[in-house]
């Protein structure tokens, strides 16, 4: 059903295990975590089995995007340390049951966790999961390399400002040709962008050139869902949602059409800015 | 529709604005993070400077200037000399003595001589 693309690695990864996909950004605040969780409720409403692994050790966050966290009980360093079982840590998604998260230690430090050890963790996780997304903390430290290492593919999730697109560049000459790297530009102002007053998608892949993997529209239904904890993906029914969507289409392989949000997004992204407003 | 309001706005634009300092800042980025380049360039510079005038290898200094709207490269090169020109490039008005018998004697004889040669092999040592 999914089609894997090639693994970089041939000779080490067997085909069946999944593929595990770190988002990253270098730069905090850009929605990292967010695209983490749309993402893969997206993967999982295709029918694959998805991990999502928050690397964000000391600073959790996927938890309360999903919505899960009074459910997390136990975390990544508790399976690391062999505390406990990888069953029992993983917290399965309300809405989806084939979505599930392994959510990172609140009261440890990054330093705590021994980059083999994270690894040998996402490969365990891609020996029953389609797709292990591995959502990176800020920074280009510890952290950031923890979160790297064990994946084989790298989603840089990227804001049209001057700082955004500057710590993407860091991250992608970090990262280097081994991640196969994809770029969204996410919350985008196509009305900015036509009034000349932001950087448009082109300006910044000028810059970055990268596959654009997608486009999304800073909409506060993001805002909205967010603090619901129910990521947007959800539903397909708005221009967000399926966004995402066809980004998930797109990492399973499929030949979906290059995304064309900005113009389409301005007039339903305000439409839908203006009505679910005041709902 | 975008040049419409590109030449509305006038190129004061807050999104150029943003592309034109983003280009500046990943070009001193990358600068930054590539000291084995400038090095590398400092000595192909050099190099190529020396083929013309006597340069003080030691004290050549590269620098790289950030302005509002570009960048710049700044290289500071002390000469210590600069051959006279004669001794260069043959000048037009050059006396056939001294200078020319030099690269005369050092390479191919002029085509007199070397018709003579050929008659009498023997002759002027």
């Amino acid at each position: 059903m999914h089609e894997r693309q090639p693994e970089i690695e041939v000779a080490a990864v067997p085909a069946v295990r999944g593929r595990a996909i770190v988002i990253t950004s270098g730069k905090g605040g850009v929605g990292k975590t967010t695209t983490t969780a749309n993402l893969g409720t997206a993967l999982a409403m295709r029918g694959a089995r998805v991990a999502l692994v928050d690397a964000d050790v000391g600073l959790r966050n996927l938890d309360i995007v999903l919505g899960l966290e009074s459910r997390v009980k136990h975390h990544l360093l508790d399976v690391i340390e062999g505390g406990v079982t990888l069953d029992e840590a993983l917290v399965p998604s309300k809405y989806n049951e084939s979505l599930m998260l392994l959510a990172a230690a609140q009261n440890r430090e990054k330093d705590e966790v021994p980059t083999e050890a994270m690894t040998a963790l996402i490969e365990r996780l891609r020996e029953r999961f389609d797709y292990v997304l591995v959502d990176c903390p800020a920074g280009i430290e510890h952290g950031f390399r923890n979160a790297v290492a064990g994946a084989q593919e790298a989603i840089v999730v990227c804001t049209p400002e001057v700082s955004a697109v500057r710590d993407v560049d860091r991250v992608i000459g970090l990262l280097g040709n081994r991640f196969k790297p994809q770029l969204i530009v996410n919350r985008l102002r196509p009305q900015l962008v036509k009034r000349g007053k932001m950087l448009s998608v082109e300006d910044v892949n000028a810059i970055l050139r990268l596959p654009l993997l997608g486009v999304i529209a800073d909409e506060p239904e993001i805002i909205i869902t967010t603090n619901k904890g129910e990521p947007l993906a959800l539903r397909r029914d708005g221009a967000t949602g399926a966004a995402y969507h066809v980004m998930a289409a797109k990492i399973a392989g499929e030949d979906v059409a290059a995304p064309t949000v900005e113009t389409r997004d301005s007039f339903f992204g305000r439409l839908g800015a203006f009505f679910g407003g005041k709902a | 529709m975008i040049d419409f309001f590109k030449r509305l706005f006038g190129p004061s634009d807050s999104g150029a604005t943003a592309k034109q300092r983003l280009q500046l800042v990943l070009m001193t980025d990358h600068l930054a993070l590539a000291p084995e380049m400038i090095d590398a360039m400092k000595r192909e510079l050099v190099e190529v400077i020396s083929r013309y005038v006597e340069v003080d290898r030691e004290k050549v200094e590269v620098d790289f200037e950030r302005h509002d709207h570009a960048l710049a490269m700044m290289a500071n090169v002390p000469i210590l000399g600069v051959a006279r020109p004669s001794e260069r490039a043959p000048e037009p008005l050059e006396p056939a003595q001294p200078v020319a018998a030099q690269p005369a004697a050092a390479g191919a004889p002029p085509l007199q001589q070397r018709k003579r040669r050929k008659k009498a092999q023997r002759a002027p040592a």
